[in-house]
């Protein structure tokens, strides 16, 4: 059976489904970080499959994009960790709390 | 002499003037300090001119087409597809007397209390309030409208209430105002459902459209007579009848002016007034006017029995006006309505100088108590010339004011109903005993209390002088049968004719014999003291303690109706329901958001993830959603 | 029948390494199976004809934010123990096991627009290549002005990250 765009959306869902466990389950700020990342990159996969499937570069060039915000957000979202983790001394994301004030 | 026809914008005068007074001192009640002198220049000034408008309405009344003006006033309520209210104002022989009447006596008695409120704190709140009731009375007379009429009835009743409260600072005083206001209450409860009743049948309270819908039986059968009994009931409450009296003789807790102004003179006449007003609807509703009549003869009775032993001068006074009253409902009842508006006017000069006399003996005294008087005729002798004239009047003594009012009175019951003719011949002997008794104790004698003797001062005397010639007057009136010609269009007859030919009729000799004996019985018991009062006390031990309990009438109202059957009954189950029901609803309520909140407060933790995860599994659900449907 | 074996190969290390992100309890081993799973992520785009997006993917996300991660690791203590579940383990295995279910179920529902089905027509080496993507980001009619925002979006989070991490 030959390789179709099934398989790389699967794969995609799998390796978002993957990060989204982890995003919803790490108590580690960083690790929550990683998956975010990982769900990033799925979504670029499928971005890619679908961009060879319709012989189209529209999706390959939003990729470059997502790599700009994913890159953007990593810089910003680490910043924001290490300031944490500087006041606290830990970075368990159940005391992130301040959403509720 | 032609006197051209009053207009319209006068006949406005007559009631906005007062309203104005209040209006313009009103505002300077309180804080102001100053001289407080022209406020009361300002209400004696609208009042007098109110005066001499209402003499010239008389006058065009009496010249008048059928003796009726109607002044198309104000539409000022309209209802779309609905009711539509005018504040009309209407003119004809009964409330022009009423507005001479009013006019007249609230002159006087506010020349009067510039003297006698002279050194009172609050003068300009006592003539922001007098100007004020006075506008009230005004409306309430010439309303063309059942619904201002209630309206203005209402606002009296807040006069009455502010000025029996005038000196709040006394306990009494303030349980006085509140007494009269929650009992003339309910008098005007069966007023209001008098008016619904008669709204929802003719849609109209315009009084000439009931009265004469009552005429031509387009009102009839039992609802007219509700409708009257409504009516009459809070001419009850207003006037002091039986069983709703217990207020007035409290009410004498007020400034002795404003007693005689209010609540003997003018407001306490207001219910009289407003039977005489309706007066079609009650003859076509015969139960309800005997009612009237039987209630009237009653209370005359019933209320001049407790005048006998009251130690209170101006309480004997109270219940002196209460038991005319009672004759005025008589009167009006067998005799149609001049005769008890001609008992209305005449009472209203005469019982006002008696109270405007009581004013100037407290005056001198310093004490309302008759058993620390005595003696005054030589130290005051123009109040007690006013007053003894005042009192002869009221005794109904030949040739005096209150003779003529009360022969209409006596013939017309005799006529009409012999067994009430036995209450009003016992009410005119009632009538000139206490009312001498009053006379002996307080200008015969000895004085028995302890103050310097003085007699009052010009500007009090002035009124009472003034008062003094219709409470010798009035009554000659309708000697030609001109009062009554006003009313019924009768035949007049000659002046000297009418004063001394009544006296041809035997009942006038019956009714002046009645009354002398009283004089006499008053004279025998406190001037020659052949018959001593204490030892006739003793003799007469129960009665006595019934008429100085007055009929238990105060206990049973305070202590059966107010304290066991309302205090401990309704008001503990109102209470009850207040506590479980109405807190309970209140409180569950407040207590279930609170637990609520409480449970769902702790999904706002703040927790990352947990947001995080609720938006996916709402991401799912829309996919789902989407995808299925 | 390469293509196979290479995606197959590339999938299997994609989904290990995802999966050691989440696994591992030592911070540093989870970033590590992030490296491996953006390098198959790399191959994979290899094997869609995107040799461009491939490289680039190796340079920014295993030169640039893997490096970033680690670094902030080591800024942090007990790397070795702290990456632990937290109370919502479960609820998180359910939400994502459901959304895995729902996609792929979505997937295979889908009628997909194509003669073919799902399989891949087979291009030429020359119809998608890097000049294209070059063509479309800054050619005529291009996407030239979000390729300028975009750089403006980067500048204003660098210096907002060095702004937060600054140390007060």
């Amino acid at each position: 059976m030959n390789i179709g765009l099934t398989h790389y959306l699967v794969l995609s869902v799998l390796l978002f489904g993957i990060g989204l466990y982890g995003t919803l389950s790490r108590r580690h700020a960083i690790v929550v970080l990683m998956c975010i990342e990982l769900m990033l990159n799925a979504a670029n996969l499928m971005l890619v499959a679908f961009s060879r499937y319709v012989f189209s570069h529209g999706g390959q060039a939003i990729v470059i994009f997502s790599l700009v915000v994913a890159a953007a957000e990593a810089s910003v979202g680490l910043a924001i960790i290490i300031s944490f983790y500087r006041q606290r001394k830990n970075i368990d994301i159940k005391d992130i709390d301040l959403l509720k004030w | 002499m032609h006197i051209s026809s009053i207009t319209p914008e006068f006949i406005w005068a007559i009631l906005w003037l007062p309203l104005a007074a209040f209006a313009v001192i009103a505002p300077l009640i309180r804080p102001f300090p100053g001289k407080a002198e022209p406020a009361s220049f300002i209400s004696i000034a609208a009042v007098g001119v109110s005066f001499v408008l209402s003499c010239w309405l008389l006058i065009s009344v009496w010249n008048a087409d059928g003796h009726q003006i109607l002044v198309n006033g104000l539409n000022w309520l309209s209802i779309t597809n609905g009711p539509v209210f005018n504040f009309g104002l209407l003119l004809d022989p009964l409330s022009a007397i009423m507005l001479v009447v009013v006019t007249s006596v609230s002159l006087m008695v506010q020349i009067y209390s510039r003297a006698y409120m002279h050194s009172d704190a609050s003068y300009r709140r006592y003539f922001a309030f007098i100007s004020l009731f006075t506008a009230s009375m005004l409306g309430l007379i010439m309303s063309a409208n059942l619904l201002s009429t209630f309206i203005f009835w209402e606002l009296v009743g807040l006069s009455s209430y502010l000025l029996i409260g005038f000196w709040f600072h006394r306990p009494s005083a303030v349980a006085a105002a509140k007494k009269a206001f929650l009992i003339t209450r309910i008098g005007d409860i069966g007023f209001l459902a008098a008016l619904l009743l008669l709204y929802s049948r003719t849609n109209t309270l315009d009084i000439l459209t009931l009265n004469s819908s009552a005429v031509t039986a387009v009102l009839s059968g039992s609802v007219l007579t509700l409708a009257a009994l409504g009516l009459f009931l809070g001419a009850v409450g207003k006037s002091g009848q039986f069983p709703l009296h217990i207020w007035l003789p409290d009410a004498m807790e007020g400034p002795t002016p404003v007693s005689a102004l209010i609540h003997a003179a003018t407001m306490v006449a207001a219910g009289v007034f407003l039977v005489g007003r309706m007066y079609p609807l009650f003859e076509a509703a015969p139960h309800a006017l005997t009612v009237v009549g039987i209630i009237g003869a009653f209370t005359a009775v019933f209320a001049g029995t407790m005048g006998l032993v009251m130690k209170d001068i101006k309480r004997v006074l109270a219940y002196s006006t209460i038991s005319q009253l009672g004759l005025m409902f008589l009167g009006l009842s067998v005799g149609g309505v001049w005769v008890g508006i001609f008992y209305l006017f005449n009472h209203a000069f005469f019982k006002a100088l008696l109270f405007l006399g009581a004013g100037s003996i407290n005056h001198a005294t310093g004490t309302f108590d008759m058993r620390e008087m005595g003696g005054l005729r030589k130290k005051l002798p123009w109040t007690c010339a006013c007053f003894t004239l005042a009192a002869l009047s009221l005794a109904g003594i030949w040739p005096l004011a209150g003779f003529f009012s009360k022969e209409g009175v006596l013939a017309a019951v005799w006529d009409k109903q012999p067994v009430l003719f036995a209450f009003a011949i016992v009410t005119t002997f009632l009538t000139a005993f206490y009312i001498f008794r009053v006379v002996f104790m307080v200008f015969a004698g000895k004085y028995r209390g302890e103050q310097h003797l003085h007699e009052s001062s010009k500007s009090m005397l002035l009124p009472m002088l003034i008062l003094a010639v219709p409470a010798l007057a009035s009554g000659w009136l309708n000697a030609n049968g001109g009062f009554e010609g006003l009313f019924e269009g009768h035949a007049t007859h000659g002046f000297l004719e009418g004063i001394v030919g009544l006296l041809a009729h035997p009942l006038a000799w019956i009714s002046l014999a009645t009354a002398g004996l009283g004089i006499l019985l008053a004279y025998v018991m406190y001037i020659k003291v052949w018959i001593k009062p204490d030892r006739l006390k003793g003799g007469l031990h129960p009665v006595y303690a019934i008429l100085t309990r007055k009929y238990w009438m105060d206990d049973l109202y305070e202590n059966l109706i107010a304290r066991s059957l309302l205090y401990r009954g309704a008001f503990q189950i109102a209470q009850w329901f207040d506590h479980v029901v109405i807190d309970g609803a209140t409180n569950g309520v407040a207590a279930i958001t609170k637990a609520a909140a409480k449970h769902t407060s702790r999904t706002q933790n703040g927790a990352l993830q947990l947001y995080a995860l609720v938006a996916v599994m709402g991401a799912l659900i829309i996919a789902l959603v989407v995808i299925l449907v | 029948m390469g293509m196979n074996i290479a995606f197959w190969v590339l999938a299997a290390t994609a989904t290990a390494g995802a999966l050691m992100v989440v696994s591992m309890r030592s911070l540093f081993r989870a970033a590590l199976g992030l490296i491996l799973c953006f390098l198959s992520i790399a191959g994979l785009f290899i094997t869609l004809t995107a040799e461009y997006l491939g490289i680039v993917q190796i340079l920014i996300y295993v030169g640039a934010i893997a490096v970033l991660i680690i670094m902030s690791i080591v800024l942090t203590r007990d790397i070795e123990h702290s990456n632990v579940p937290s109370p919502y383990k479960l609820p998180a295995v359910l939400g994502a096991l459901s959304f895995i279910g729902v996609a792929i179920w979505a997937i295979l529902n889908t009628k997909w627009d194509n003669s073919t089905g799902m399989a891949f027509l087979p291009i030429s080496p020359k119809t998608l290549h890097t000049e294209s993507i070059g063509q479309m980001l800054f050619g005529q009619d291009s996407l030239v002005l979000a390729v300028e925002i975009a750089a403006l979006l980067i500048l204003v989070a660098v210096i907002g990250a060095i702004s937060v991490a600054k140390e007060k």
